[in-house]
């Protein structure tokens, strides 16, 4: 594969993939902290 | 008190969000864009497209939805009485979007069961059109335009999507439409991580990922490939037409909206991502196989019917194992992109028919799905291709991205409710939008939008699309997209019963 080619997939991956997974995480992170003190949110 | 059915969870949601913003169109509209529109370096105009728009129309119409607690028209209508024809001129388009959406799922599932004994043959664009579709021959005195008869191989996987999809939509939003997604979308992605990983490790695929991600940077300075970033986006996310403000208003008090706006925007991409990379890797494999190289072979069409119907029945054929395995996931996978991006649309003109007069779910399905299953019959005809491609241009160009840029003017600049909207949505969500949201939805998205439609009419006026005949074009391109808008007027004329009288903290309270 073509270096420019490769860069390219590797970036467009870890933003939008990353993006992804970030949205998620927060998502997870505030959902458990909410649990903990007692709040439900969807 | 108000009795609106709500999501089981906020997973639950996210699913059925994601399951309406991916279908057909990241599978066999994303690669094909993303490569004629400077390959890796698309990508920049691409993430620019989907922070400054997709996104932030995810979060206007996720919040419109959840603070109004309506169907598209009891939405605007709460939001103000003279926009209600907005919203049913956006459930006119998803009305028009969902006769002939079924009919494509329908072939979908036709071509799983011909996956089995490949029985498409070498000649797979002959099959499409001669064995399967039995289209009207124009070369051989036949008319575009002309019905035909009803193609039998097409009538019954359709009554079969019709079935599956009112089956799903009469059980409501948690047991029907949730349940659906939370199965549809996760077998979805597996089954399409087993098409990407079999395609990455075929011979030639290194080319085919080579000429997919290459940046071509020249391009960047194009206004055209921005515009083309922007469409992308925007059609994929299923903003503008009904569907993400419907689903919103299910949820219940207490919803982080901002961030599931970014779940989905990113999900949606990450999707295309996905599928970009498995359709190219494939692409590569089949021009080594014919020794030409992918540049050759992309030059004879390598998006849309032709791609999923045509050119990747050519490639199952030259799997060197388990070519029918690899062709039921191929077109199973269309088909559940497909089916649970369906439910959504029809939901959006089921919620409202029910809004509006004041029936049962089941009668609200019933009518308005059984209406467009019968409608969508058009298309199971030996002329319908002719109709669906001319239908799908004119509804997609001048019903969604007008319907889109209106929606936005209108809320940012006729009735100017971004402050009122942002406030809603910040004080209930984990994420705050801050000025970047408002300049987006109050500047960027309607001048590119607009000129998108400036783009595209003068396009339009000088020359037919597709090269039809102009009475034709006329007939089902320019009448049926205005006359959406003109049954959207007549709809918003009949008075509500006290739905339009609930306020917001009336509602609030019923969750």
């Amino acid at each position: 594969m073509d270096v420019s080619a490769v860069v390219m997939m590797v970036l467009g991956m870890f933003i939008i993939w990353g993006g992804f997974a970030a949205s998620i995480a927060h998502a997870v992170k505030k959902s458990k902290s909410k649990k903990k003190s007692g709040e439900v949110s969807s | 008190m108000d009795n609106r059915q709500q999501w089981g969870t906020r997973a639950g949601f996210i699913m059925a969000a994601m399951g309406s913003a991916i279908g057909l169109g990241n599978i066999w509209r994303f690669p094909a864009t993303a490569y004629e529109n400077g390959g890796g370096a698309f990508f920049l105009p691409y993430l620019f497209a989907l922070l400054t728009a997709g996104i932030p129309m995810l979060i206007m119409e996720f919040t419109l939805g959840h603070k109004y607690r309506g169907s598209a028209p009891l939405t605007f209508a709460r939001v103000n009485r003279k926009l209600e024809w907005l919203g049913w001129w956006q459930v006119g388009i998803s009305f028009v979007i969902s006769t002939y959406y079924s009919v494509i799922i329908a072939w979908a599932l036709s071509y799983m069961v011909f996956s089995f004994d490949l029985k498409w043959g070498s000649d797979t664009g002959g099959f499409l059109m001669g064995d399967y579709l039995k289209r009207v021959d124009i070369v051989s005195g036949g008319a575009i335009g002309e019905f035909g008869s009803f193609v039998p191989g097409v009538l019954i996987p359709l009554a079969i999507v019709w079935l599956v999809t009112l089956g799903v939509l009469v059980k409501g939003i948690k047991k029907g439409i949730e349940l659906a997604n939370r199965i549809f979308l996760p077998t979805l992605i597996v089954l399409f991580l087993m098409i990407v990983i079999r395609a990455v490790t075929l011979d030639g695929a290194a080319d085919g990922l080579t000429a997919f991600f290459k940046p071509n940077w020249e391009t960047i300075t194009d206004s055209k490939v921005w515009v083309a970033a922007y469409s992308q986006i925007f059609f994929s996310l299923s903003v503008g037409f009904a569907i993400m403000l419907t689903y919103s208003s299910y949820l219940p008090k207490k919803s982080d909206l901002n961030n599931n706006a970014f779940i989905t925007g990113f999900g949606n991409s990450a999707f295309e991502l996905l599928a970009g990379i498995g359709v190219f890797s494939a692409l590569g494999f089949m021009a080594a196989q014919q020794h030409i190289t992918v540049p050759e072979l992309a030059e004879q069409g390598v998006s849309g019917i032709g791609l999923a119907f045509v050119v990747f029945p050519q490639i199952i054929n030259e799997f060197p194992a388990f070519n029918s395995f690899f062709g039921v996931l191929f077109f199973g996978s269309l088909f559940l992109a497909g089916i649970s991006s369906l439910i959504s649309i029809v939901e959006t003109f089921v919620a409202s028919v029910q809004d509006k007069f004041n029936i049962s779910r089941t009668a609200a399905v019933l009518t308005g799905g059984g209406l467009s299953a019968v409608v969508s019959l058009i298309y199971a005809t030996q002329g319908g291709l002719f109709f669906l491609d001319v239908i799908d241009y004119f509804i997609n160009n001048f019903g969604i991205a007008l319907a889109g840029l209106i929606e936005v003017v209108a809320i940012a600049w006729i009735v100017k409710q971004l402050t009122k909207l942002q406030q809603h949505g910040n004080a209930i969500s984990d994420l705050a939008t801050g000025l970047w949201w408002r300049v987006a939805l109050g500047v960027i998205t309607p001048v590119v939008l607009g000129w998108m439609m400036v783009d595209n009419i003068r396009t339009n006026l000088k020359e037919n699309y597709g090269g039809y005949p102009t009475e034709f074009v006329i007939q089902y391109g320019w009448v049926v997209a205005g006359l959406v808008i003109a049954i959207g007027v007549v709809l918003s004329i009949k008075k509500w019963n006290r739905a339009l009288q609930q306020t917001d903290s009336q509602e609030e309270e019923a969750v």
